[in-house]
């Protein structure tokens, strides 16, 4: 599939994202046992993950709250700076650039945010909020071909362009999730990140974000890495998976191959769990216990509090994903065992 | 298409007509805002206003002092709230001095608000350590009170210059000491604003797009956290004016020659026994009047603006 | 006889100058252990439905008309003592979000026994008690440690399930979801939505579940109503309307799903969005964003109809049905692709652009 010149255009390694719970030194002392200690507790959100996206590509990366996607999103936006591990885009190390030197990146990659409303600057119209970004990265523009600029882009994303002198709270969510879309846009972009860009919006209103996606990508041969908990609309989206459970990567696979024939038990519960339109109810597979803290992680495999095929090896060992035959990649002590079949 | 409106005009429509409806919906509102209108414009227009210039002794006649307002049975039509002991026609005095209190006390809100919002900004957005440093700063700050402060600054320097070069400056030197004494009230307000609205995607999506710091603190952020600012404004405005009147009220303040609200209360305090009431009481009632109304607009202000009441957009 | 019998019922909500009509004349019936589905997108009335159920309605809505009757009584009429007896002794409701529901300073057990001796005479012991059966019902580990914990303590899945306790805590006859697993990860949603099936089954307790996941309506309920914009527009068997929507909205609402839809194809959407309150357009509220629509839809709200088992409130639903009945019903999914491609490119000349007009002035 991936010939030996082409490089991929995003390439993460190893990357790894602690936060600290205890800021500064008085809240690290504890009482234990007689004791007081000075002891750190840290969030483990990412635990060396590690992953590739081809150009023109639709790299979906799903699991459940707190499993680490968004963080994964901001590390690679360069929102966060990631503890462990490095980030390649088209070749070049990113990750400890500092602002100016990430500037011709930025213009390059773009996100795109959950929440619609919180997104745009309630006190900037349109126009300035999508002029601005031009502005910045392309000042040699005249203001003729600036106001073109905004108007075309505005128009691509279906929002008449006459109404660039209104506010943000003067639209519907899905305008305003259409409007941050346009303004990512404005820079022209080649790699899009999109954090659950369509889980705040009604379902009808997920049909257009997602159609105007699906011809951003179409038109302008974008790249995207498309984080979200609906499986529904990465089988529809995307062109591979990353299924992530509590900061690490369980199975990463071509789209059609993970909902076909999932591997990972934590992937064949998540596929099941989705309430179907279908007549017959289908059997989910139930998890034992919930989602443990990612604080103080428990050593070996991160699923093996819940997983119904854990041994001995699970609890000591972590797995690394393993190419399988059909190409997908599978973090499992049990898949790679054949305890499963 | 649409023909182009005025920006400003039929952008912010939703917030305007909402402030605008609220105040028509308030008669406490109304009524403050005319009285503090009526105040600040007369104090404005007070050369024009005036009878006489109070700041000009030559026009005192001794003859005249301690005269009673009009109503009373020996007041004289020239002089509506009476004179003082030099002569001094009590109204032109009072014009000028709230204007004096009305200058010092905006000036200052001015300084506060400059040194607040900017280091309010830089330690809410900078956070970490600069953020610890400067927020324990103004907790020191604030644990003298304001008065305190102002009262050694100005006592110490009123005895290093001189009573002559002090009077000279006595309006600067108020103006920066109420300034500087009050700026964590803004540094904390923004700061708080700051950290609440860091969190929103917005400001994420400017660093995305790789926007610096400092545009992203003041275009981005700042408008965002113009209400409370506003809210917090009107009730320093009326603070600083009450600070400046105690601080001349002490005789720290301004010099006798041109006297404000403060200084005319406590130069009529002394005649308060021998039956010469209105020197002391009529700067008086101007003076509560004209901090109530302030803080009876921050109030409504504070009611409108509320963000939790507002800023759902729904 | 239906446990809860609903007649035009129609709630609005005083605003500054005029009312506005938050629900235009509802009316459903609910039979005893029936499972209830009320699906709708953000605005269309179905949590004012659930609150004003219970007759929670506070200012400035009201009802303003209409009957709610529950057991054979009006709600609407009923006075306050009146009503806490019906909630919680009759009706429960389980809310949204978890951590909003309980109260964060009380312990699981306080809140418990505090609603339990609240409508039956009980020492605390006996309240304790039946705390620990109704726990072990929803499946919760050892409940005897669970009472003397705080809501933070737990995570969200379980205080959902100490939610769900709650609300059987007395008994009821009806419970009111109002999106009980929205807030809800996947796998924990499929364990609630069993749980509560479970329990509705095995108590005889009646169920309406609001909710905008069209699955989770699929696998919970026995019979849907769809609202728009206040008003029900479709209602009928949860199976009949999701394998075969009468209403263009419905119809819409299920092929706009990216299961309906082969991957990397563009989805068939519904241009436009739900209207606000304040500006419901006159007619069929569904008219500027619909492909089918009449100059007749634009003037005339539409009655309900009955074609067997549905009732459909559109005008054109029998000139649908014809053409659909050409292009073969059953599966939704190769109906709507048949006349995807007319349909959407109709609807997007359709109003794309209207839809700010219509919600700018939301407030």
């Amino acid at each position: 599939m991936q010939t030996e010149t082409r490089q991929p255009l995003l390439k993460i390694s190893g990357l790894e994202k602690r936060f600290e719970l205890d800021k500064g030194f008085l809240e690290t002392l504890k009482f234990r046992k007689g004791r007081i200690v000075s002891e750190r507790r840290e969030v483990h959100a990412v635990n060396g993950v590690s992953l590739e996206a081809e150009r023109g590509e639709a790299l979906c990366i799903v699991g459940e709250s707190g499993c680490g996607k968004s963080t994964v999103a901001r590390l690679v936006a360069g929102l966060l700076d990631p503890s462990a591990g490095q980030i390649h885009y088209g070749g070049q190390r990113i990750d400890n650039l500092g602002r100016q030197a990430l500037a011709p990146i930025r213009k390059k990659m773009q996100m795109i945010f959950q929440n619609p409303y919180a997104s745009l600057n309630p006190r900037m119209t349109i126009q300035q909020a999508l002029e601005e970004p031009v502005r910045f990265h392309q000042p040699h523009l005249s203001k003729s071909e600036m106001k073109d600029k905004v108007a075309e882009v505005m128009r691509s994303v279906g929002v008449d362009p006459s109404w660039r002198f209104r506010y943000p709270h003067e639209f519907s969510g899905g305008q305003r999730q259409r409007i941050a879309i346009a303004r990512s846009l404005t820079v022209d972009p080649e790699f899009v990140i999109a954090d659950e860009p369509i889980s705040a919006l009604d379902v009808s209103i997920q049909a257009q974000v997602l159609n105007l996606m699906l011809e951003a990508k179409a038109e302008r041969g974008l790249t995207y890495m498309f984080i979200t908990h609906d499986l529904s609309v990465v089988q529809h989206f995307g062109t591979r998976v990353a299924v992530l459970y509590l900061g690490s990567l369980c199975e990463l696979a071509d789209t059609a191959t993970l909902f076909a024939a999932p591997k990972h038990p934590y992937t064949k519960a998540l596929l099941s769990a989705v309430p179907q339109l279908s007549d017959e109810r289908p059997n989910h597979i139930r998890l034992k216990g919930e989602i443990p803290t990612p604080i103080n992680l428990p050593s070996g495999c991160p699923f093996q509090s819940r997983c119904a095929y854990a041994t001995s090896r699970c609890s000591a060992e972590r797995p690394e994903p393993i190419l399988q035959a059909d190409g997908s990649q599978v973090a499992c002590h049990a898949v790679e065992e054949g305890r499963l079949d | 298409m649409t023909t182009q409106t005025n920006p400003q005009a039929r952008g912010s429509s939703f917030w305007q007509s909402n402030f605008v409806y609220s105040f028509r919906k308030s008669p406490i509102a109304i009524i403050s805002m005319i009285v503090f209108l009526l105040i600040a414009l007369s104090a404005f227009f007070a050369p024009l206003l005036a009878p006489v210039d109070p700041y000009n002794q030559a026009l005192f006649d001794i003859m005249d002092s301690e005269l009673p307002p009009v109503w009373e049975t020996y007041g004289d039509p020239r002089f509506i709230f009476g004179t003082d002991p030099q002569g001094r026609d009590m109204l032109s005095a009072i014009l000028y001095g709230t204007r004096l209190s009305l200058l010092i006390g905006i000036c200052a809100v001015a300084v506060q608000a400059f040194l607040g919002i900017s280091i309010g900004l830089i330690a809410g957005y900078v956070g970490g350590r600069l953020d610890s440093l400067l927020m324990r700063m103004a907790d020191i700050q604030l644990s003298f009170s304001t008065l305190m402060v102002a009262i050694i600054f100005l006592a110490v320097s009123q005895a290093i210059f001189g009573s002559d070069t002090f009077n000279k400056y006595a309006i600067v030197m108020l103006i920066v000491v109420i300034g500087v004494a009050e700026w964590p009230q803004y540094a904390r307000t923004v700061r708080a604003c700051v950290l609440a609205e860091k969190k929103k995607e917005y400001v994420d999506s400017a660093r995305v797009l790789g926007f610096g710091p400092l545009r992203i603190m003041v275009r981005h952020i700042l408008p965002n956290a113009l209400s409370p600012i506003f809210v917090i404004s009107t009730v320093q405005v009326a603070n600083a004016i009450i600070s400046e009147a105690s601080l001349s009220f002490l005789g720290l303040g301004m010099p006798p020659s041109q006297p404000s609200l403060g200084l005319l209360i406590s130069s009529g305090f002394d005649y308060i026994f021998s039956g010469s009431w209105w020197i002391t009481t009529i700067p008086g009632i101007v003076l509560v009047v004209l901090v109530l109304v302030i803080n009876l607009l921050g109030d409504w202000m504070r009611d409108v603006l509320n963000p939790r009441l507002y800023k759902g957009d729904k | 006889m239906a446990l809860l019998s609903v007649k035009d019922l129609t709630v609005k909500f005083a605003m500054r100058e005029q009312s506005v009509t938050a629900l235009d004349g509802i009316s459903f019936d609910l039979a005893k252990g029936e499972r209830l589905g009320i699906v709708g997108e953000s605005g269309a009335g179905k949590s004012i439905t659930g609150f004003s159920l219970m007759k929670l309605i506070s200012k400035p809505g009201f009802i303003d008309r209409g009957q709610i009757q529950f057991d054979g009584r009006d709600i609407a009429k009923m006075d306050e003592p009146a009503l806490r007896d019906i909630r919680g002794n009759h009706m429960a409701m389980i809310f949204q979000d978890p951590m909003v529901t309980l109260n964060p300073v009380l312990t699981i057990g306080e809140q418990m026994v505090e609603t339990l001796r609240a409508h039956r005479k009980l020492s605390l012991e006996e309240a304790e008690q039946i705390a620990i059966v109704k726990l072990r019902e929803v499946y919760i580990p050892s409940p005897e440690e669970r009472l003397r914990q705080y809501p933070h303590e737990l995570s969200g899945g379980m205080r959902q399930r100490i939610i769900i306790a709650i609300a059987l805590l007395l008994e009821p006859k009806l419970i009111i979801a109002d999106e009980p697993t929205t807030a809800l990860d996947v796998t924990i949603q499929a364990d609630i939505m069993d749980l509560m099936l479970e329990l509705c089954q095995t108590n005889k307790v009646s169920l309406i579940l609001i909710t905008h996941d069209l699955g989770v309506v699929n696998q919970m309920t026995e019979r849907t109503l769809v609202m728009y914009a206040g008003r029900i527009i479709e209602s009928g068997r949860t199976r009949e309307i999701i394998n075969d929507p009468q209403h263009p909205y419905t119809q819409g609402l299920i092929n706009a799903l990216p299961q309906q839809t082969l991957p990397g194809q563009p989805l068939k959407q519904i241009p436009g969005s739900m209207p606000s309150l304040t500006n419901i357009p006159t007619g069929c509220a569904f008219h500027p964003r619909c492909a089918y629509a009449t100059s007749r839809c634009k003037t005339e709200i539409p009655r309900t109809l009955r074609f067997g088992a549905v009732e459909v409130a559109c005008h054109e639903v029998e000139r649908l049905k014809a053409g659909q009945g050409k292009a073969g019903t059953g599966q939704p999914a190769a109906n709507g692709n048949a006349s995807a491609n007319g349909d959407t490119s109709a609807y997007d000349e359709a109003s794309t652009y209207d839809e700010a007009s219509a919600n700018g002035s939301g407030s």
